[in-house]
């Protein structure tokens, strides 16, 4: 759920989705799932010569299993409210697992 | 009111690491090392992490090893790319 929210105040930035086949596509953000499937609009290949398939390609759908990197705007992070979030997120998940 | 208390629970406040997962929790804000599948390992600052794994990390070098097979013999070879917030 962490990184689903964390996506969600990432909508409308600029993002470099690298696959784990080695393509990376370079688009806007658009909207992201529970899977971390996500959506992305005017895109571009990084190496459209190599992947020249994908050239006439303006939105795409990425599935969340096929993603190996997601590089982000560092200025649109706020890192010390992340790594809270984080903690929040451990906290809970340790006490769920307490429980069970 | 000390009795309700479960005795885990006072051994959980003497070790603040119960699960593996706590060791990655200590590491962040840290430069951590991580090895990773298909021969990548990442070394950068850790702002985030889930139960899946999934990682945030900032300042991020990413070393690929490759084998280049040339009739000389396999080489490997070292790719570095650097980035600035990876998640």
């Amino acid at each position: 759920m962490l990184f689903f929210s964390f996506f969600k105040t990432l909508v409308n930035h600029q993002v470099t989705i690298e696959l784990k086949n080695d393509i990376s596509i370079r688009g806007t953000l658009k909207s992201v799932d529970q899977y971390l499937n996500i959506k992305l609009d005017d895109i571009t290949v990084v190496e459209e010569m190599k992947y020249p398939h994908l050239s006439s390609v303006k939105n795409v759908f990425i599935r969340g299993s096929v993603v190996r990197y997601v590089h982000l705007p560092a200025a649109a992070v706020d890192t010390p409210l992340l790594e809270d979030a984080t903690r929040r997120e451990a906290a809970q998940t340790g006490a769920k697992a307490k429980q069970g | 009111m000390m009795a309700d208390e479960e005795p885990s629970a006072t051994t959980a406040d003497a070790n603040p690491v119960n699960e593996p997962l706590d060791m990655v929790r200590l590491s962040l804000s840290e430069v951590v090392f991580v090895k990773l599948r298909g021969d990548r390992e990442l070394q950068g600052r850790l702002h985030a992490y889930d139960n899946h794994c999934n990682l945030v990390l900032g300042e991020v070098e990413e070393t690929v090893y490759v084998v280049d097979d040339e009739e000389a013999g396999d080489e490997i070879r070292t790719v570095k790319k650097n980035s600035e917030m990876l998640f």
